[in-house]
């Protein structure tokens, strides 16, 4: 079993090149897909891996046991790594971003459209965060984006020794945007650090608006909160106000926009917070 | 069911840190901020520490509780549940504790 995220199977990485039929990917090692066990040994650990830590013997008379402290936080290795996919990325000047929500928010129909959108004008990558299949990948390849697919298998998050691996396999340019599309779940995800620049989290109105409250760790570290789907608004049973203070209260810094893939509302302003958040060349 | 996973890493490093040691006890301290559910940790441990120096292991979990400072009046005070909500009646608060997901130490066999 994965000492990090815990699956019993191998999370595979797929590079699918833009234009990649979806026929090529389904023959995966015979095509342009390349696979790859994620390794959880990266040598050197950085110092932060060791820092403050120390250990003490002490010897109870009652027993033969001995006591080792260790302190130490039980994602440290995760978030070391993390750290370096963070100083990689700024480096380069790229900005990465995690986007989490439940499966169906409509993760993916927002990229494909941000992606077709913006070609010429920024370049992006994906990485699809998938249990099985490369569907979204050949979704994404199709709009001419690159895309690296990481199946986890029975792993319910991505963590950042996957990332690591994606990001060599990508190779993204400097002034670029790389967008992780993590496993849909709103609880797993929440607790992985991957080394992104921002956490973006998708609610859609479908939903419902009781989502902020009942998971309330993936709010509440969200720096930006899409509310997808909002041409659906006239059909369902979404209160857009109660939502909104939900998420407020959970995150009072997350910047809210309501955003629809299928008629375009809100793509502007979805468009000028990526360009804000782009690093300054360096 | 990411407390599999937590517990996968808390195996992976105590082997790291003590490679040959039969270990008998693994104390863990958890915030009840972090997102990690004590008892689903407890159901996994078992599972997870098959086969290795932690086979047969205790696990004791020390909760702690949560802590946060309210920036709007700059009050402290104890969040009753996951909403940050300070007695003030403001949800703008910074955590002071509450966290943590530690593995303290472990007793050697």
């Amino acid at each position: 079993m994965c000492a990090t995220c815990g699956c019993s199977g191998r999370a595979r990485l797929r590079l699918v090149r833009a234009g990649d039929t979806a026929k090529a990917m389904a023959e995966g090692r015979q095509g342009h897909a390349h696979e790859f066990h994620h390794e959880h040994d990266h040598d050197p650990v950085p110092e932060a891996w060791d820092s403050g830590e120390h250990e003490h013997d002490h010897d109870h008379g009652h027993t033969h046991d001995r006591t080792v402290l260790l302190q130490q936080k039980v994602l440290a290795k995760n978030d070391a790594i993390a750290g370096n996919n963070r100083a990689w990325l700024r480096d380069r000047g790229v900005l990465a971003i995690n986007l989490m929500s439940s499966p169906g928010a409509g993760k993916t129909t927002l990229l494909e459209r941000t992606a077709r959108e913006l070609t010429g004008n920024l370049h992006i990558s994906v990485i699809e965060g998938d249990q099985e299949t490369a569907l979204d990948a050949s979704r994404i390849s199709a709009t001419g984006a690159s895309v690296v697919q990481i199946n986890t298998g029975v792993g319910c998050h991505l963590d950042a020794a996957m990332v690591e691996q994606a990001l060599f396999a990508l190779d993204p340019p400097p002034g670029s945007v790389v967008v992780i599309e993590n496993v849909g779940n709103l609880v797993c995800p929440a607790l992985f650090d991957l080394g992104e620049a921002a956490r973006i989290v998708l609610a859609s109105v479908t939903e419902g608006a009781d989502k902020p409250v009942k998971y309330p760790h993936m709010f509440r570290r969200a720096d930006l909160v899409l509310v997808t789907k909002t041409d659906l608004l006239p059909y369902v049973d979404f209160d857009a106000a109660r939502h909104a203070a939900d998420v407020k209260q959970l995150s009072p810094d997350a910047r809210m926009i309501q955003i629809s893939a299928t008629t375009g509302e809100g793509m502007t302003d979805w468009y000028s917070w990526l360009r804000l958040s782009l690093p300054a060349p360096g | 069911m990411h407390e599999l996973a937590i517990i996968e890493s808390v195996v992976e490093t105590v082997t790291d840190r003590l490679p040959d040691a039969r270990i008998s006890c693994v104390h863990l301290e958890i915030g009840t901020l972090s997102g990690v559910v004590a008892d689903a940790l407890r159901f996994c441990f078992e599972l997870a520490t098959e086969g290795t120096g932690l086979e047969g292991a205790s696990l004791e979990i020390t909760e702690q509780p949560g802590r946060c400072r309210c920036r709007t009046c700059g009050q402290d005070f104890s969040p009753d549940g996951p909403i940050l909500l300070c007695p003030c009646g403001s949800a703008d608060a910074e955590i002071l504790a509450g966290q943590e997901l530690k593995i303290a130490s472990v007793k050697v066999a």
